[in-house]
């Protein structure tokens, strides 16, 4: 079995590589909830029932092929942090971070394959793919999902399908989401008019973490409200297509401002370098909101196509559970937002000056703020008198 | 658009509600909405509408409890929870559930992938399904020589189902 900081020091596969339509989708992920016949549900079931599940399903799945290798850990006997971690890689989710005894996760070394054992059902399987590949995430799970069912007893019924705690994933039991990264479509304040228009169609659309409404580093995950009364593979084919013309949105919104917006677009990649590459405190929000502009600006070309590599993990890298473990010890709000900018000033050292920053802008402080006054930012209004100070005082030193 | 709860006046009321970090939307006629008790849409938790909280809600109504026999979970804690406690309970809470159900998902019958154990027999449940849905609209139209004929074809599925059930 794998070491649980081995899983810490190595990115997750899905991390590392680039998938199809990977410069607006990030991820791709399909779930399966499934739970043994003839047991409560864990939320229900008492100890005895949640180890006997467990008991039965662990040594299944940690002998499928697939899992040859992996890491594997009854949830009580890791810390605070390490489960917080793994909810940060979205392994598990929050709620099975706070479950009790029984509960527990394997998943395989490259971090692309998940499953959680007694969170709200008996089994929930994951798996984690780069870019558009929602079909293959689906292949995936649905093969480890097939080879269970040999030895595992499905609660299943012919009129509902695969039986879940939740009334809300009857039928496949399935979840299938993408997350995209759509910030000209922010910046341009189109996204709630496709956030409507998405959930008119049965689908739902959330920030990076679940429940909070809000996207952070603008990330948006789509993903289908509807488990019963369709094939998966019809589920995760309409979901496909609607984020195909989510992406070709988004590079529309990219290409737009890029050609009638530009002192606005060089001006939120030429603030997000400066303050990423020299701020000594700096809050989650504000960090993934900036790098969430670093990364615009690669796909729009300010900077080489390997730095999107290093920017995406830092979108990990930077969140508070992983600062805790680079750090070894618990840390305060504080001491992580300074732990936080360090981290970013050493990652993004390397990375040369936005490419198309054009000198002439910064000659004529007039531009700068009718651009300004223009276009709303997408930091938080805390941010912006600083930033404006900030960038005045450029203005007046030269 | 249609009401989800009645599935037949048209909506009127229309609520989006994060519901478990899921979207959720529910379009509710005028009727549906006054005896939900869903005066303000904007105050209203939709998973307690969804699982039947509202207006109408008993007071004290410990008496005539439904329970899940397999598990002892009871009716009144799935509506505080929005979780059931067996699979059994999808029986116990029958009625109410499937017209939750309903309004939840795009169908009430499964179409997906199905395990190798269940392959044998799902067929025929379906054919029974469909074969009692069209018998209750023959009854419904008067139309008896059709319904007599759809019960036999039900009754010779049935004896088919229990075969390959064997
Ligand atoms: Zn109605
Ligand atoms: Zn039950």
């Amino acid at each position: 079995m794998m070491q649980f900081n081995t899983i810490l020091k190595n990115p997750a596969e899905w991390m590392l590589s680039t998938g199809p339509c990977g410069e607006i989708v990030i991820s791709s992920r399909v779930r399966l909830a499934r739970n043994l016949a003839g047991l409560s549900f864990p939320g229900w079931a008492d100890e005895e029932d949640r180890m006997l599940v467990l008991n039965s399903v662990k040594p299944a799945i940690e002998e499928l092929s697939e899992m040859r290798g992996a890491f594997s850990s009854d949830l009580r006997d890791l810390s605070a942090i390490k489960k917080q971690v793994l909810v940060e890689r979205h392994l598990i989710s929050r709620e099975q971070a706070a479950k009790g005894p029984g509960s527990a996760a394997v998943m395989n070394r490259k971090q692309t394959l998940c499953v959680m054992i007694n969170e709200e059902d008996h089994l929930r399987m994951q798996s984690i793919k780069a870019g558009l590949n929602l079909s293959s995430a689906l292949k995936m799970v649905d093969k480890v999902d097939t080879k269970l069912e040999e030895c595992l007893d499905y609660a299943f019924d012919n009129q509902h399908g695969y039986l879940t705690a939740c009334p809300t994933n009857l039928g496949t039991g399935m979840r299938a989401s993408a997350m995209l990264h759509l910030p000209a479509l922010v910046l341009s304040e189109q996204i709630n008019q496709v956030i409507g228009a998405v959930n008119k169609i049965g689908l739902a659309v959330r920030g990076l973490y679940g429940e909070g409404t809000e996207a952070l580093g603008n990330i948006f995950q789509v993903s289908n409200q509807h488990t019963l009364g369709e094939h998966e593979t019809e589920i995760v084919a309409r979901l496909e297509k609607v984020v195909r013309q989510i992406v070709e949105h988004e590079q529309n919104a990219r290409e737009s401002l890029f050609e009638e917006r530009r002192p606005m677009l060089d001006d939120q990649v030429g603030r997000a370098y400066a303050i990423l590459r020299h701020a000594h405190i700096i809050s989650t929000k504000e960090a993934l909101n900036l790098l969430s502009m670093l990364r615009a600006g690669v796909e729009l070309d300010y900077f080489s196509p390997d730095a999107r590599g290093v920017i995406d993990i830092l979108f990990m890298e930077i969140q508070p559970a992983h600062l805790q473990i680079r750090a070894g010890r618990k840390l305060g709000a504080e001491e992580r937002d300074i732990l936080r900018a360090e981290i970013m000033r050493d990652q993004l050292k390397t990375l040369s000056e936005p490419g198309r920053f054009p000198p002439s802008d910064r000659e004529d402080p007039g531009s700068d703020t009718t651009t300004g006054g223009r276009v709303k930012p997408p930091e938080p209004p805390a941010e912006n008198p600083e930033s404006d100070r900030r960038g005045k005082g450029k203005d007046n030193d030269e | 658009m249609i009401c989800d709860v009645c599935q037949d006046k048209h909506a009127t009321v229309y609520l989006t509600q994060i519901v478990d970090g899921q979207m959720k939307k529910v379009n509710l006629c005028e009727g549906c909405a006054k005896e939900k008790g869903v005066t303000d849409p904007t105050g209203f938790a939709l998973a307690d509408l969804l699982l039947g909280l509202g207006s109408d809600e008993k007071v004290g109504g410990a008496v005539d409890e439904r329970f899940c026999e397999v598990c002892d979970f009871t009716h009144s804690e799935f509506k505080k929870t929005g979780r059931l406690g067996c699979s059994a309970c999808y029986h116990a809470f029958g009625d109410g559930l499937d017209s939750l159900i309903r309004a939840m998902h795009k169908g009430i019958r499964h179409v997906g992938k199905v395990p190798t154990r269940y392959r044998a027999t799902k067929h025929f449940t379906d054919q029974i399904t469909d074969l009692k849905h069209r018998l209750k609209i023959a009854i419904t139209d008067e139309n008896f020589e059709s319904a007599a004929q759809l019960r036999d074809e039900i009754k010779s599925a049935e004896a088919e189902f229990v075969r390959a059930k064997a």
